[in-house]
């Protein structure tokens, strides 16, 4: 592609294009939740500051018996890491994992 | 019509006369005339524009970028430290392809602090990618902004461009020209056009973030929208021929087909220069005047048709470019300019007229007397500073 097929000034036309950058790989620990010990208060979705804690209508039943309707899952094409839902979890349901092969 | 105007008003004129929509700017001598004229045209309905009173020349450009990015026609004006002050916008103006127009009243730069002309502050500014214009006369000022509008908006160019002059000298000096007694005429001659713009309906993003993958490709795009300008303007310049009644060129020459000897100068001092020229013909030297109007893009081929059959060109340059080895910023452009062209001949720099130091038909008749003395050695020195106490070249 040559400078001339590029839009004048670098100007971004897509709007939005944002999530084409895979921001996950930037990960060096990963956030693991245990939906047995999750109690589903939902700190974790409120502190996460990119977002990418999303909250699904997946039910789940724990090892005790209790039936929960929903379900936390993490994002990790965009989950850069940073270990707030980690370390703000009341009962410590969230481990950070390290990326390795 | 014709009217008495000095050139800060004759950019008010054509600013209102070419409909602007948004004015932010910040005072600063010698250019507050210019936006205090546009104020008071605001104030008793003869222009229909915003005027944003921002607490920088910072801010101004930044705020002129934005309303320019969202599709207004836009202005600002400034001089010296507020040209400083916006330094870094500058870049980011040109970078966002945006058609802003500014109007520059030269002034020496601090430290020590000089309210008074010299071209510091433009020079300074040059490698911002501002297409930049140098009037001689108020008239020249009023035709230029209406110009540097047209040349803006090109689709083709889409750069911001700068119309400058004389602080003082020409800023607070009143001269006769004629500006467009229907304003719906300029309009005419810069009519409303169509471009990418912010607009939440089609949302677009101006000037993010580019890594080394693709930064150099964007600004390349700059170097060809200069290249085009060139073209454009020279065609632009015999335009305003047709549809104003007075025709520019980049480089202009007085008395040049026979002339052995020449002196280059820009701004307003050129006035002087053409008086001064009549006199040393009458004296008997075959010398001619030729004065730089564009100097970004630098017309390089303009310059080797004025200069090609001399044998001497002395430049007069009024900055200092500090530790280069000419130190005139136009002196040393035209030097690279005609070696590209493999023409070589005595090229003598002067650098005068420093803080407002006044620039006479004695002094280029000085001048071309010290250098016709100094001959070879005035090349070997390189740069000549012209009246400096404790400076002697002979």
């Amino acid at each position: 592609m040559s400078w001339r097929e590029l839009p004048i000034g670098g100007m971004v036309v897509e709007p939005g294009n944002s999530i084409a950058r895979r921001t996950g790989d930037w990960r060096v620990f990963r956030p693991v939740i245990n939906q047995d010990v999750c109690t589903r208060c939902l700190i974790c979705w409120m502190y996460c500051p990119d977002g990418v804690i999303k909250l699904v209508d997946t039910p789940y039943r724990t090892s005790k018996g209790r039936v929960w309707s929903f379900t936390l899952e993490i994002d990790y094409d965009y989950c850069k890491g940073c270990g707030i839902c980690a370390e703000e979890c009341p009962v410590d349901a969230i481990s950070m994992v390290e990326e390795v092969k | 019509m014709r009217v008495v105007l000095n050139s800060n008003y004759a950019v008010a004129y054509a600013v209102r006369d070419v409909d602007v929509d948004v004015i932010a700017a910040y005072p600063i001598t010698p250019q507050t005339g210019v936006v205090g004229k546009l104020a008071e045209m605001i104030a008793n309905g003869e222009l229909e524009a915003e005027m944003i009173h921002v607490e920088s020349e910072h801010s101004a450009l930044s705020t002129i970028i934005g309303a320019s990015a969202a599709g207004a026609r836009v202005f600002t004006a400034t001089s010296s430290q507020g040209l400083e002050f916006m330094h870094e916008v500058l870049h980011i103006a040109s970078g966002m392809r945006l058609p802003l127009v500014m109007s520059v009243a030269t002034r020496a730069v601090s430290a020590p602090i000089n309210i008074w002309c010299d071209y510091s502050d433009l020079m300074n500014v040059r490698d911002s990618s501002w297409i930049t214009f140098i009037a001689s006369t108020a008239q020249e000022v009023y035709d230029t902004i209406i110009e540097a509008y047209m040349v803006a908006e090109d689709p083709r160019i889409l750069l911001p461009v700068i119309v400058a002059y004389d602080g003082f000298w020409m800023s607070h000096t009143y001269e006769p020209l004629h500006v467009v007694a229907d304003k719906r005429y300029v309009r005419s001659l810069v009519p409303r056009r169509d471009r990418v713009k912010l607009d939440p309906l089609k949302p677009v993003t101006m000037g993010s973030l580019v890594g080394p993958d693709w930064y150099y490709e964007i600004k390349y795009q700059q170097v060809e929208a200069m290249r085009e300008a060139y073209d454009i303007i020279r065609e632009r310049d015999r335009d305003m021929g047709k549809v104003l009644g007075r025709r520019y060129e980049p480089v202009e020459a007085y008395n040049i087909d026979d002339a052995e000897i020449a002196i280059l100068t820009y701004g307003g001092i050129y006035g002087s220069l053409l008086e001064s020229v009549d006199r040393l013909r009458a004296e008997g030297y075959k010398i001619g005047a030729i004065r730089l109007r564009l100097w970004r893009p630098f017309p390089v081929d303009e310059l080797y048709k004025v200069t090609m059959g001399l044998s001497t060109l002395i430049v007069v340059d009024r900055a200092i470019s500090y530790g280069a080895s000419i130190a005139g910023p136009v002196a040393i452009e035209v030097i690279a300019s005609l070696h590209r062209m493999r023409v070589d001949l005595d090229i003598v720099n002067y650098v005068a007229g420093i803080g407002g130091r006044p620039v006479a038909e004695s002094d280029f008749k000085g001048m071309l007397e010290l250098a016709l003395k100094l001959g070879r050695r005035a090349r070997e020195l390189g740069t000549l500073y012209w009246g400096v106490r404790g400076v002697n070249y002979e």
